[in-house]
């Protein structure tokens, strides 16, 4: 019994630690090099000192549908800034994701995470879930949900403060 | 550490993790699709909750039911 509890013990303790310490990428948090995690589609190639926004979507997600024209005109703006934005799909069929985009055409980066394993690490709380990475890869800011014209304007207030830097 | 204090918290951790992994599962936000499914509205079919609300209302026997005059019959 005291051999058995004692190899009981770490596994038990790693089990419950396990459970608890769910992952979720907080700001200040280095994000996950996008090139592990065999996200179906075309990256663009270099990342590195850019502006980068990770936008998680799916195509029965109704706020999602609203911030693509929203995304469209960021991308737009800022383009020439160095800003990227990724839209990464969740569907789990990608003829979801293709019906989508014919109704909802997107002008920046959009690439499917098929296994969803991109956005467990990044274990985002509502769709859509976004973060906006600092030219060191880094998360500056997190968002939940879409909002309409509010998130749209907090995302150009946080574009204009990292582009001071 | 003492066996006994050892063998204790073990036992304990054991029931913590029965009652940690006993299989209660979140939904993740971006496994919602059916969830998220029109069919799933509470409010999807306006003339089969005007019935449910009646049944209710006049189960419920209290008068005025749900805002309406009188209320245990059913006849209102």
């Amino acid at each position: 019994m005291k051999i058995k509890s004692l190899k009981l013990f770490p596994v038990l303790a790693l089990l419950l630690a396990a459970q608890t310490l769910s992952a979720a990428l907080k700001t200040g948090d280095t994000f996950p090099d996008l090139s592990g995690f065999k996200l179906e589609g075309k990256l663009p190639a270099e990342l590195k000192g850019k502006i980068v926004i990770v936008d998680f979507w799916a195509s029965w997600c109704g706020p999602c549908k609203e911030s693509f024209p929203a995304m469209n005109e960021l991308q737009k703006k800022y383009a020439d800034k160095g800003v990227v934005i990724i839209g990464v799909n969740e569907d789990e069929e990608v003829s979801d994701m293709k019906d989508f985009l014919k109704d909802n055409p997107a002008s920046f980066t959009i690439v499917r995470d098929a296994g969803q394993k991109l956005v467990a690490v990044a274990g985002i709380a509502t769709m859509p879930g976004s973060f906006m990475l600092d030219a060191d890869g880094k998360v500056k800011y997190a968002h939940t949900g879409f909002h309409g014209a509010e998130t749209s304007k907090q995302y150009e207030q946080e574009i204009e403060s990292l582009l001071k830097k | 550490m003492n066996p006994k204090i050892l063998r204790l918290t073990s036992l304990a951790l054991l029931g913590g993790a029965v009652f940690a992994l006993a299989g209660c599962e979140t939904v993740k936000p971006w496994q919602r699709k059916t969830l998220a499914d029109y069919t799933m509205r509470g409010d999807r079919d306006p003339i089969g909750e005007g019935i449910v609300e009646h049944v209710f209302f006049s189960r419920e026997m209290a008068s005025g039911g749900k805002g309406v005059g009188g209320g245990g019959c059913g006849c209102n």
